[in-house]
Order: C-alpha cells, then structure tokens, then sequence
C-alpha cells in the first residue's frame, strides 16, 4: 500500500476505505466484502436500535449494502463510505418502522422544539461503578431497554452521536436535519436517557436531593 | 443562592455541548462556576456524563452469525447476476 499521510481521520478504522472503494467498484468483490465487514455490526446495531426488531434489522442491513453494492457508481466519495451506507440504512430503517406502525412520531423532521422542555425528575448520585454490578448481559439488557423507550427521532440522534460517535455534522449530514435540530434532540435523548438510567443505578439509600424547579 | 448570572434552566439548556467540550471558554467557565453551587446541577451534568460513557463501547445488539452468512449470500449471489448481466465474468463469484 502507497504511503499516503492519514489526514487525521475522525475514525481510524476509515483507514484505507478510498482504496476499497475503488477496487469495489472496479469489480473487486473481496474489497466490497471487506467494507461490509468492517461496518456490518455498526450497521445492524444501528438498524436493529432503530427498528428495535430482529427481522427487521436483518432486512435493513442486507438492503443497505445491496444497495449500496447497486450504487456504487453514484457514490461521489465525498463523504465517507460509511456515512453514505449509514444513511441508506437509517432511511431503510425509518420506512420499516414506518410500515409497521403508522406512527407519527417516525418522522425525524416533526418540529419537536415546542413539544416539551426537558425532562428533570430524578436527581440522584449514582453508584460508583453502576457497571460491576451487572454482568454484560444484565447491563446490555438496561441500556437497550432504556434506548428502545425513546421517540425514534431522539433514539436515532442518540444511536449515531452517542453510541457510533459520529460528529454532529456527519449526523445532520445523515439524517438530513440542521445542526441546530441534531443538538436539540440530542439534549433531549441524553436527559431522557439519564432519567430512566438514573432509577436503576442511583445509590441506595442514599436521600434525594430536592430539585427546585 | 449560586451567585453566577447561569439559571439552572440555561445549564441543562447548554450542557449538551458543556460535555462535548463545544462551548466558549467564556460561557464554560460560567457553567464550571454554575455546578460548583448548584448540587443539582452538579448530579445532572455528572450523571448525564456517565450516561454517555456507559453506551461507549457497549457492543449493543451484537451481528449474529447467521445474520452475516446470510447478508454475504445475498451479496455473492448479487455480484454473480451483475456479472451475469455485464457478460463474461471477471473471475469465477464466489456462492
């Protein structure tokens, strides 16, 4: 491989994705298999968060990357591979949710500053090591279940700014919204999320501070 | 009584980007100042912080194995009707 200077990538595992996507779409099948390697879990994960359903995760995922195998040609490359696949699977994701429920807060544009302030209840320390206490299992199972009880626009924001660390401009990039609307939401993702985590790991016994509101 | 300008409503309104570190020193060292008399406050942002941390690095919702055999059929199976369609193929695909 040529030595080329990495030009601080946000993500080191993005290193050498150009050189994949060229031979990917110069007909290398062994490159396109590697890109789907390198972000299959990240793009299931994401789905399955979304859709917060096994089959459908599945189906995100495999519609994804055939398409994004279709497309290839489209691809400008100026963003990245795996922004480019992760929008294609958010907007497959949003349309399974779409088809399942006829829900309206599946929309991500819905204009949700009005809707309500920011939620603050409770008001505890938590344990020291909330993580000890659980097996993997145990604390997978929380964080899901604390995840899966959002609005699908604040679980969405949350899953690609908290969970896959995108910037916030690569999260309004992908789901298409401001900046300003990222942040937003996400604030009240985090809070919410702070919220339902805060009655599971709070300390035991310990008196709650009152919230002057 | 917090002594600073910075309510407890403008705090929770700025502590998104406070975490990230994406706030001018002017206004972080008013919400630095704003916590360190507000107990409240101060159990928010510590535990709004240790909301994010623990999602870090979690391997929510792992692939299951038979999901990736599954998505790399399909792709194998696609690449061989592409090339199909393109005429004589590049090399035997894969099934």
């Amino acid at each position: 491989m040529p030595e080329k200077p990495l030009q601080a990538p946000r993500t080191p595992v993005s290193a050498g994705e150009g050189d994949l996507v060229e031979r990917a779409r110069a007909g290398d099948m062994e490159a396109f298999a590697e890109l789907v390697r390198r972000y299959e879990r990240r793009i299931y994960r994401m789905a399955r968060q979304i859709t917060q359903n096994d089959e459908d995760a599945e189906d995100v995922l495999q519609e994804s990357f055939l398409k994004a195998f279709e497309h290839l040609d489209s691809f400008q490359g100026q963003s990245k591979f795996y922004t480019w696949v992760t929008r294609i699977a958010v907007n497959e994701s949003l349309m399974k949710l779409r088809k399942r429920k006829s829900d309206r807060t599946v929309s991500l544009d819905e204009n949700i500053e009005t809707d309500e302030e920011p939620i603050v209840r409770e008001i505890a320390v938590w344990d020291d090591t909330p993580e000890s206490k659980y097996s993997q299992e145990e604390l997978r199972e929380i964080l899901e279940r604390a995840i899966d009880s959002l609005k699908p626009i604040f679980r969405t924001v949350f899953i690609l700014r908290d969970v896959e660390e995108m910037s916030t401009e690569e999260t309004a990039e992908v789901l298409g919204l401001s900046v300003a609307a990222v942040k937003s939401r996400l604030l009240r993702a985090r809070l919410q999320l702070r919220e339902r985590l805060t009655r599971v790991f709070k300390r035991k016994g310990d008196g709650i501070f009152g919230y002057a509101k | 009584m917090p002594s600073s300008m910075i309510t407890c409503k403008d705090f929770l309104r700025e502590l998104s980007d406070y975490l990230d570190d994406a706030t001018d020193p002017a206004l972080r060292a008013e919400l630095e100042r704003h916590i360190s008399e507000c107990p409240n406050c101060w159990v928010i942002c510590d535990t709004t912080r240790k909301t994010i941390q623990v999602y870090k690095g979690m391997d929510l919702h792992p692939l299951p194995e038979k999901v990736h055999e599954k998505l790399m059929a399909a792709l194998a199976e696609r690449a061989a009707r592409k090339a199909e369609k393109n005429g004589p193929p590049a090399g035997e695909p894969q099934r």
